[in-house]
């Protein structure tokens, strides 16, 4: 009851939040679409990929970003670092700039060498959704290590405030219904891995929803960070997996033509292995990178009806709001969903790699 | 294909910042929360086992404390029913003893009155035989003046006296 309250809730700010600064930039937009087309591929690709600064809002003429460090390591050696508003504009800094539209290694930092090459240096550049990801991390840990010290410093039988009760209870769920029901017996190890990934994928896809500033970043709908998530399930899969685990991959309970000459069902097997975290990573970064697909679509749907006439325009507005906080609030479960999606397959992927001897013999 | 294709910068700032998020609540945080919740579930069912074991503790002394009562009561009408029976004994020996008594005293009482009798009818024979013989000495005297007279006369009171007292003796 307490979750689905809080869902409630929270639907209502990020729906709040995301109604606000969208009616404020319709006239912006608006505004410019009379003098120059709306590249609603352009506006969509810009909100959801990542970038070198930070674009909040824009304000009449004026764009109101944060920039961000660029970290370049350049072709003769040596780090740089510098803020990203000296690329900003298509300028260029020190032989850095970004890779215009229809470039190779577009909306990336290029260097220009001496030969007058483009090429891409080694970039750690925090961009959005590193910074993003900063901003979310320290947001867990706030959360998780606040609750963890209101534990050490009470007595074990004093009643938790209303926060520390709600995390309890998420964590517990998560542990006792995601990490013990899959794993088993040995379910202590593992379930810190996956309560922070359960928690990290949750807070950055809430904070995906939230389109302001610190929100709004398509973290979790970058391939970089699913494939991160992804790999720490394959090595958490099978680091610990027991000899069972490995002879049904190697050696497979099938007829001996199937794996002796040729090894056909060990490479089927070990392609298995490689494919259950590339579902994961697929899986989300699809999920959360489709929400925010619709969500900004629907949005612009005001901005491309307003040359239509202000009836159609104001017609559309209704429906384009209508279908905006709907998809909020779809993409608030999406959000919670992916995250216990994501836990639930590793932690049973985990499962399957400690089978119990006994329960080999049955099969 | 921007979308599918990961960037070097981002992975490493990715694998930064989860690994550090990681490390630090897989040892500060998690393992704390579920701990302290497992140790207050344990909190909890100890209480409740020991609420429980009170109860029944509680149960026993009621019913140890009833049982005492029981006896106590058994007891009373013990003790009661004896008080009574030794009551009933004690008034019915007194009234024995009183009867015994009252006979007693009766008998003596009758033992003194018939002896007191005796005593006033000896007195009374000895006060009329006095008598008697003050009259019959008047009488005699007025009657015997002559001598003759008195002569027979003094035989015929000794024959009669010799009777009387043969004849009392004869009687005892």
């Amino acid at each position: 009851m307490m979750n689905i309250g809080k869902h409630i809730t929270l639907a209502c700010i990020a729906a709040a939040a995301l109604l606000a600064p969208l009616c404020a930039s319709a006239e912006e937009h608006g505004g410019e679409g009379g003098e120059k087309e709306l590249a609603i591929g352009d506006i969509i690709t810009e909100h959801i990929f990542d970038s070198y600064w930070w674009h909040i809002t824009t304000y009449g003429e004026r764009h109101i970003s944060i920039y961000l460090p660029v970290i370049v390591r350049s072709d003769g050696g040596g780090w740089r670092l510098f803020s990203s508003k000296r690329l900003a504009h298509g300028e260029t800094y020190e032989g850095f700039r970004i890779a215009e539209k229809g470039e190779k290694y577009e909306g990336k930092v290029v260097g220009v060498n001496a030969a007058g090459e483009v090429y891409r240096p080694w970039d750690i550049s925090i961009t959005k959704n590193a910074l993003a990801l900063m901003i979310n991390s320290a947001i867990m840990l706030g959360i998780f290590l606040g609750v963890a010290r209101w534990y050490r410093r009470r007595p074990k039988n004093s009643t938790p405030s209303k926060f520390v009760c709600a995390m309890e209870m998420l964590v517990m769920d998560v542990e006792e219904d995601i990490v013990r029901a899959s794993i088993g017996k040995d379910y202590k190890r593992y379930s810190p891995y996956l309560l922070t990934a359960f928690f990290f994928i949750l807070i950055n896809n809430v904070m995906g929803i939230i389109p302001i500033f610190p929100g709004g970043a398509n973290t979790t709908g970058n391939i970089a960070i699913t494939l991160v998530l992804a790999l720490c399930t394959l090595v958490a899969v099978n680091l610990f997996g027991n000899r069972e685990y490995w002879r049904e991959i190697f050696w497979p309970d099938v007829p001996l033509l199937l794996k002796a000459p040729i090894p056909l069902m060990p490479l089927i097997e070990f392609f298995g292995v490689l494919t259950k975290p590339f579902a994961l990573m697929i899986r989300l970064l699809a999920n959360i990178f489709a929400g925010h697909t619709v969500i900004l679509a629907f949005t612009l749907l005001i901005f491309i009806t307003a040359k239509l006439g202000a009836g159609i325009n104001a017609g559309m507005t209704v429906f384009s709001i209508v279908l905006s906080l709907v998809m909020n609030c779809l993409e608030l479960l999406v959000a919670y969903i992916q995250a216990y999606v994501f836990t639930l397959l590793s932690a049973v992927f985990i499962g399957l790699s400690r089978p119990e001897h006994h329960v080999v013999h049955k099969k | 294909m921007a979308l599918l294709t990961p960037d070097f910068g981002l992975l490493f700032w990715m694998l930064f910042n989860f690994l550090i998020v990681f490390g630090v609540l897989a040892k500060f945080g998690f393992p704390v929360i579920t701990r302290m919740v497992s140790e207050r579930r344990d909190h909890i069912s100890q209480s409740l086992q020991a609420a429980e074991e009170a109860t029944k503790k509680l149960e026993n002394v009621r019913q140890e404390s009833l049982a005492i009562l029981d006896e106590a009561r058994v007891r009373q009408t013990e003790i009661i029913k004896k008080a009574i029976a030794d009551g009933e004994q004690i008034v019915r020996s007194a009234q024995q003893k009183a009867v015994e008594e009252t006979e007693k005293q009766l008998e003596a009482a009758r033992r003194s009155i018939d002896l007191q009798k005796e005593k006033a009818l000896s007195e009374i024979n000895a006060q009329v035989a006095l008598l008697s013989v003050d009259i019959a000495e008047k009488i005699l005297r007025h009657r015997l003046d002559d001598r003759e007279q008195q002569e027979s006369f003094a035989l015929q009171m000794a024959e009669e006296a010799e009777n009387i007292r043969r004849k009392r003796s004869h009687k005892r």
